[in-house]
């Protein structure tokens, strides 16, 4: 076990599977000779040269194509889109091609590629720069979507990324780099599909992905010191597949639960989730399902009005009283001496 | 313009009665002033505004009794009342970017159901949720019977847990005594009905679980209290002395119980139920102290009182006898207990049982302290004596275990110096 940042684990996970696999190589915008955007794929170049680690134009349509070729041809690459906003101008070769290739020409080729890319707001970076889409791809059948939420994740998830036959979508987040966790030291790939209960409850089941974990978290310890509250959290860990038989056996206990999300609520994930326990857990709930969410705006620039869009600790906590007070589990609000 | 409900300000209330109105018609109330305070079965509440606005009506007077989630007041807030009864196509938020909406889009507001209760022709729908549902086609409840306490009157799972044929029964009876003139319900007898409080209720559900579930055994021991009383007549001289309040023999006993338990933690502890495979054993020590107030029978919990002196202890359950008296105390005062203390020495009473306050695993019955003829050293003296007997729960604590706990009990009270040391 050691402890370091999620940074750290994606780019000491990426230099160990370089190492141990000679057909993963890199590519991406400014990932070469600037070693990265946020520093992930540092010192990477020195170590491996440029045939492994290429620096590309600003064409992200271009060279993911370009990887989608040679994943095809037996390589395992790993792109680098700068931020999750830019994979916008490749969509389709990530959803035209990559994740239909497989199922269109027969099972005669596969595309072992993995595509790095941070989302999520909160650094003042603007509308266009800030999004929470990985939902589009979600969507896509052919793809899978991980988002870690601890470097330990981070390390297992990008293992699995790489080693899986079909294309990955790999979120990362902006927020998420500087955070620090404890990585085991053996090299075990997560279970793409799995969903992590980071924390069992009774009270209620508290469901998020990346950020949205932590806060999730953060929310659970709090309302325990608070109010003496058992909260279930989950970490998805996974969007595609969405481990489904962990949120419902967790709400056939549970009873309630509350999903906190990055992105917008109208057709965002949390909605999915919802109708997941609706589907599996619809005869073991006492209370409606609740979500937490970005406002449904562009996401500001100004620093309050972008800290007042994103969802909060305090939102959560909120969502969580009142689901909690339609349970019939009234918070200690009222009539203190 | 929102409805101001009655709410729900304790585990057992099922209804309210509005005591006193801060606010009237035409004020302008914020956020965290005090609105009302309203009468539980259990205490008077201050009950605050969450939400700002001009108080527009009042609709439950002072001194009315009304169910949990019965509006009690309008607030005009502001905010058209088209969100609760617009159809869902007109709440629907529009994502667009120029919007003159709030930035924050309320997920729950945008989302939830109207929650008032639509007339339909044989009465109003009974809401419940489908956690209720179920577990009424698995015990066969007719839902109709069963009085909703969520939100909008939503039957949910805690008021089926609640809920038996006996409290349907009496719901019903009390519905009716409420309603109609005093009725001589039996000639024979010559009965008259008379409406069960809240709190009578309560008591009558609670305990006659106990007794039909938990396996009482009855330890009963005797203490040589002369000591005590002679160390309790001087402390109170020297404590009067410097005008400092007195020491009562319940103070003694409270603390002198909490420093047991800490000796036998297992009878500081909780049965779960038969379905589980764990028992629950408390680090910290509360003791609930009953206290036959004006209002009924109620147990103000002292929490931590092994941390707490003898003058510490004396001071807090007064204050919480005196709060008993004026149905003053919280739900969190009344709440969180690990063991009780039921004291009837002051009505003379030499020794009686009592019924364990669950989910507590034992309850100690005190009778009281009189002067007997007893063998010391082969003398036969005068001395002081109590009779103190302790009920407890069988499915966790044995015999020889109370016994020690007794034992440990009467060490500390005939050798009183130990418990102010």
């Amino acid at each position: 076990m050691t402890t370091m940042t999620y940074r750290q684990a994606l780019h000491d996970t990426l230099r160990a599977e370089m190492l141990r696999d000679e057909n993963v190589f890199l590519l991406g915008e400014e990932i070469g000779v600037f070693e990265g955007s946020y520093k992930i794929t540092a010192g990477l170049l020195a170590e491996f040269g440029e045939k492994r680690v290429r620096d590309t134009p600003i064409a992200e349509e271009g060279f993911t194509g370009a990887a989608i070729g040679a994943a095809m041809l037996g390589l395992r690459p790993v792109v680098e889109i700068m931020t999750i906003n830019f994979s916008l101008l490749a969509l389709d070769q990530i959803v035209n091609h990559a994740a239909k290739i497989y199922g269109m020409f027969g099972g005669q080729a596969k595309v072992p590629l993995v595509i790095r890319t941070p989302g999520g707001g909160g650094q003042q970076l603007g509308a266009t720069h800030s999004q929470n889409i990985e939902l589009y791809y979600a969507f896509v059948p052919g793809l899978k979507v991980v988002a870690p939420s601890t470097p330990a994740d981070a390390k297992a998830l990008l293992m699995a990324a790489i080693r899986d036959d079909d294309p990955v979508l790999f979120l990362e987040n902006l927020a998420l780099y500087n955070t620090k966790g404890d990585v085991p030291d053996d090299d075990t790939p997560a279970e793409i599909g799995k969903a992590a209960v980071t924390r069992p409850g009774r009270d209620l089941t508290l469901i998020g992905y990346s950020r949205m974990a932590h806060i999730a978290a953060q929310v659970a310890d709090q309302l325990a010191a608070s109010d003496g509250l058992d909260i279930e959290v989950i970490d998805l860990r996974s969007l595609r597949p969405l481990d489904r038989p962990t949120i419902i056996e967790s709400v056939m206990k549970t009873h309630a639960a509350v999903v906190v999300e990055d992105d917008w609520l109208t057709y965002g994930i949390g909605a999915e989730v919802a109708a997941t326990i609706s589907d599996g857990a619809f005869d073991y709930l006492d209370a409606p399902v609740r979500r937490v969410a970005m406002a449904e705006v562009p996401l500001p620039y100004s620093k309050p009005l972008e800290t007042a869009a994103l969802p909060s600790v305090d939102d959560v906590i909120n969502a969580v009283h009142q689901t909690l007070d339609a349970v019939g589990r009234r918070h200690q609000k009222v009539g203190h001496d | 313009m929102i409805e101001i409900k009655m709410p729900r300000l304790s585990d057992t209330m099922e209804e309210g009665s509005v005591a006193t109105w801060h606010k009237h018609p035409g004020d302008r109330v914020e956020v965290g002033d005090i609105l009302v305070e309203i009468e539980t079965d259990k205490a008077t509440m201050e009950y605050e505004a969450y939400e700002a606005g001009i108080l527009t009506e009042v609709l439950v007077g002072e001194g009315d009794v009304v169910a949990i989630g019965t509006p009690i007041a309008l607030l005009d807030t502001g905010v058209a009342t088209a969100r609760a009864v617009a159809s869902p196509a007109a709440s629907a938020t529009d994502p667009g970017p120029v919007s003159t909406r709030p930035l924050r889009v309320d997920t729950v507001e945008t989302v939830t159901a109207p929650v008032t209760v639509p007339e339909v022709e044989n009465g109003p729908r009974r809401f419940a949720s489908p956690l209720v549902r179920r577990m009424a086609r698995q015990l066969n409840i007719d839902l109709s019977r069963v009085r909703g306490t969520g939100p909008g009157g939503r039957i949910i799972r805690r008021d089926i847990v609640d809920f038996d044929d006996t409290s349907a029964q009496l719901d019903e009876l009390v519905v009716d005594a409420v309603s109609a003139p005093p009725v001589i319900a039996d000639e024979r007898r010559g009965s008259e009905v008379i409406p069960l409080s809240t709190t009578r209720r309560v008591i009558a559900r609670r305990l006659g679980e106990s007794a039909r579930t938990i396996p009482h055994f009855f330890v009963t021991a005797v203490v040589d209290a002369e000591a005590l009383v002679t160390m309790r007549t001087e402390l109170n001289s020297q404590l009067a002395a410097v005008a400092r309040s007195k020491v009562s023999v319940n103070d003694l006993l409270i603390r002198a119980c909490a420093l047991a338990l800490r000796e036998h933690p297992l009878v500081n502890a909780s049965y779960v139920d038969d379905a589980s495979t764990t028992m629950l054993i408390h680090h910290r020590i509360n003791i609930g102290v009953a206290v036959a107030s004006e209002n009924g029978l109620v147990v103000p919990v002292i929490n931590d009182a092994d941390q707490k002196s003898v003058g510490e202890l004396g001071v807090e359950a007064k204050r919480l006898a005196s709060l008993a008296n004026d149905k003053k105390l919280t739900i969190d005062q009344m709440s969180g207990g690990t063991f009780t203390i039921s004291n009837l020495g002051m009505f003379g009473v030499e020794q009686f049982t009592a019924i364990i306050n669950p989910p507590e695993g034992a309850i100690l019955a005190v009778g009281s302290t009189t002067v007997e003829p007893r063998v010391v050293d082969g003398v036969i003296e005068a001395r002081h004596t109590m009779r103190y007997t302790l009920s407890s729960d069988h499915r966790i604590i044995d015999g020889a275990l109370a016994a020690q706990f007794l034992r440990t009990l009467t060490t500390f009270l005939e050798n009183p110096w130990s418990l102010v040391a």
